[in-house]
């Protein structure tokens, strides 16, 4: 294997353990933080359900920021979209095109919707830099890794763009470097320089996940004011912190 | 007036261009030793201060979700930016929530995130400073922790959290704020945050008595620590003395009069505010919450009601039952605790109180969502009955109401502007300028709808709008008690009204 492959590798293994090791430490500081108090913005749903469905809003659309901001909304909202459209299509350099799930992201629909979802991306993320450059309230508030990440992404999605529409590369090679990577028996990884580009941006992207503003994604989930019920009149809510605060022991 | 200048209204609301350091200073009174101890905490500023304050923030990060997830998970969206008041109102930057919150933040990454700690530049991260330290103290005492922006946060991010964490940090240090602290001090020593004693509060409310039995020739009772009563009634102390509170007061005393139920004030729980929630300690908030149960093992009442005052009702309604709960020995067929407004909303709905609607006609009448009661508890039993109990109440008592601006009133709400711990002569230009998305929305009601009066639950709300109105050439009078307006609309049994005397003069 070529000094590059095995460079590709390493990096990839490297990022895939600071990836899954970082995001499962911070879910599991996350899980395990208490929540002493009950803090959901009112109004807030009475039942589990409405929870599940309140969250379930604000994860598919983005309720909060569309009461915000028009724009914010539709720019963020269409690069999320466009995200999840691409990353689908992404799918089929790792599933066998014999397999169930090969089968369903081998159609034309998801292909096509995958491939030109990838214009609406790049419009939602120029769409959110142009905010940040030319709106004087988000301009104050970003600092030099704010623009790095849209630029990061940008990059991303470019390379992979030039690749689909301009510049073909050969995708059998990336499918055996890919699956490789998977079933832990690495292969050379493609030598064409936009496969290397796009590769290493995505590798540094999940380097700087779990370390960076893109906890965001899992945040959300643990986000007191969006996923608590409701009913503190109903039932008594004590941390365990807050156990042995308690006064009302023994207090009749 | 000051040595500012009041904004100016403008014809639509306008989102300002920002502008730097317009409220840079030194923020507000600082507590001294004899206001900081009582709450225990150091006297003055420790010597250790730095080491104190990243051990404090520690703390708090491993025993709050809320400060742990926010502090992570903001992506800078800009969502929150025109959202607070303060910055509607001054233009200052640091006004805007991500950017108030980035002033705890940025500290944060330095100590305790591997970017921040690397790449400090890169990601706005900065050590703790004796700079930073009074920044904290200037601008998250320009926070009224109202919870607007958690509304439009994509990830629920509620700066109030935030803003309670660095006040607690800076109690922590020895920096606390004079008002909300001496406050708190006299509440513990006294039972409500005037430091009004029980003879005196005895005495205000034979005065009220005598009041309203002139008035209406109706002997109606305020009784004072009335063992074996059924409800004990928990009240902002500014109920017993400012106004327009007070008229709110003889309105519950008329309510609970007519709706035949005895009840009874505390002298050692006569406070419903717990001012603990604004410098976000949860062990002061305890003990002033403590205070309402020992009052009602004490009394032996069955039920508790709560008066009109906003932050109080979220401790009441979210809090209560988690710092002095459970409250397994009162009657559980009633909400615990049940707010006023539910309980007079109930009579009225079943037609138990004697209404004569026109003697509010005078009246053109707006409510103002209080930002506790609107953004972090509820009434009744659906969500969002915080905003339709308390207009059905008004508009079962009054003939002429009218909504401001949607964008202003209910879950979007602006705060009063004298919130959160602000309420203090010495903050008053952050009290004005914060009052003017309020401020903007009451003057087009005026101007379009012939607004006269805009009532509200809260008795901090009450008492800014009093002190800030004639800064916008509004009269202070303009703000009323809601159950004021049902004081004025009741009909007592046995009560004479104009009506009835004509009619006798007419028989002779």
């Amino acid at each position: 294997m070529s000094f590059l492959s095995f460079t590709y590798v390493i990096m990839f293994y490297a990022a895939s353990l600071v990836l899954f090791i970082g995001l499962g430490r911070k879910i599991y500081q996350y899980a395990k933080t208490p929540a002493p108090l009950k803090i959901p913005t009112m109004p807030a749903p009475l039942t589990n359900t409405g929870v599940i469905m309140r969250m379930g809003r604000e994860v598919v659309f983005f309720e909060s920021l569309f009461k915000a901001n028009k724009w914010t909304w539709i720019f963020g909202w269409l690069f999320h979209v466009s995200l999840v459209l691409v990353f689908l299509r992404h799918l089929r350099y790792v599933f066998p095109q014999d397999s169930i799930i090969g089968a369903v992201i081998g159609l034309e629909l998801i292909q096509s919707f995958g491939k030109y979802a990838s214009y609406t991306m790049v419009i939602g993320l120029l769409g959110l830099l142009g905010r940040r450059i030319f709106v004087d309230r988000v301009r104050y508030i970003s600092s030099p890794s704010d623009y790095l990440m849209l630029l990061l992404i940008i990059g991303i999605a470019a390379t992979g763009m030039l690749m689909v529409f301009v510049s073909h590369v050969d995708i059998m090679q990336l499918r055996a470097f890919v699956v490789g990577l998977f079933i832990l028996q690495p292969v050379a990884v493609p030598t064409e320089l936009l496969i290397l580009i796009h590769l290493a941006l995505v590798a540094i992207l999940m380097f700087i996940f779990p370390i960076s503003k893109l906890l965001h994604a899992p945040g959300v989930f643990f986000s007191p004011s969006r996923n608590q019920k409701d009913n503190s009149r109903e039932q008594r809510h004590i941390a365990d912190w807050a156990v042995p605060l308690d006064k009302t022991r023994g207090n009749k | 007036m000051a040595d500012f200048e009041t904004p100016a209204y403008t014809e639509y609301p306008v989102i300002p261009a920002i502008k730097m350091g317009t409220m840079e200073g030194s923020g507000p009174f600082i507590a001294k030793p004899i206001h900081n101890e009582p709450l225990g905490f150091p006297g003055e500023l420790v010597e250790n201060w730095k080491q104190v304050a990243l051990d404090k923030m520690q703390e708090l990060l491993g025993k709050y979700r809320s400060l742990q997830v926010y502090l992570d998970s903001c992506v800078k969206c800009g969502a929150c930016t025109d959202k607070c008041h303060y910055f509607l109102g001054t233009s200052d930057p640091k006004n805007m929530p991500v950017a108030r919150q980035d002033l705890l933040r940025s500290v944060y990454r330095y100590y305790f995130t591997f970017a921040g700690k690397w790449f400090p530049k890169l990601v706005g991260a900065r050590p703790l400073t004796r700079e930073v330290l009074d920044e904290w103290y200037n601008y998250y005492h320009q926070c009224s922790q109202c919870r607007r922006c958690s509304v439009y946060c994509p990830y629920g991010i509620d700066t109030a959290e935030i803003s309670m964490a660095a006040r607690e940090i800076l109690d922590t240090v020895g920096i606390g704020q004079k008002y909300c602290n001496e406050i708190i001090a006299k509440l513990h020593k006294i039972g409500n945050n005037l430091g009004l004693p029980e003879p005196a509060l005895k005495n205000t409310l034979e005065g009220l008595e005598e009041d309203i039995e002139e008035e209406t020739g109706v002997k109606v009772k305020l009784p004072l620590d009335v063992k074996g009563a059924d409800i004990l009634l928990i009240t902002p102390s500014a109920d017993f003395f400012a106004e327009p509170h007070i008229d709110g007061l003889i309105g519950y005393a008329k309510v609970f009069h007519e709706a035949g139920v005895s009840w009874t004030i505390s002298s050692y729980a006569s406070e419903a505010a717990n001012f603990g929630m604004f410098i976000g300690n949860y062990d002061n908030m305890q003990k002033v919450s403590m205070r309402v149960r020992e009052a009602a093992i004490d009394l032996g009442v069955k039920r508790i009601i709560h008066g009109e005052c906003g932050h109080a009702w979220r401790v009441a309604y979210s809090f209560w039952n988690t710092l002095a709960g459970p409250f397994d020995f009162l009657d559980q067929n009633y909400p615990i605790p049940q707010h006023i407004c539910e309980f007079t909303n109930d009579l009225l709905k079943r037609n138990k109180l004697r209404i004569d609607k026109s003697r509010n006609d005078h009246r053109v009448m707006t409510f103002h969502d209080s930002c506790n009661v609107a953004r972090a508890s509820r009434m009744g039993d659906k969500a969002g009955g915080q905003f339709d109990i308390p207009r059905e109440v008004i508009k079962a008592v009054c003939n002429n109401y009218v909504e401001m601006d949607q964008d202003t009133i209910k879950e979007g709400t602006y705060c009063c502007g004298g919130g959160g711990g602000i309420l203090t002569d010495d903050l008053i230009e952050v009290r004005v300028k914060g009052a003017l998305p309020r401020m903007q929305a009451l003057h087009d009601v005026v101007e379009e709808n012939g607004v006269t009066n805009m009532a509200a639950i809260c008795a901090i709300c009450k008492s800014q709008f009093s002190k800030v109105l004639p800064y916008y050439k509004m009269s202070m009078d303009m703000i009323v008690s809601v159950h004021q307006l049902v004081s004025d609309a009741l009909i007592l049994t046995g009560q004479k009204t104009d009506e009835d005397e004509s009619k006798e003069d007419e028989s002779k």
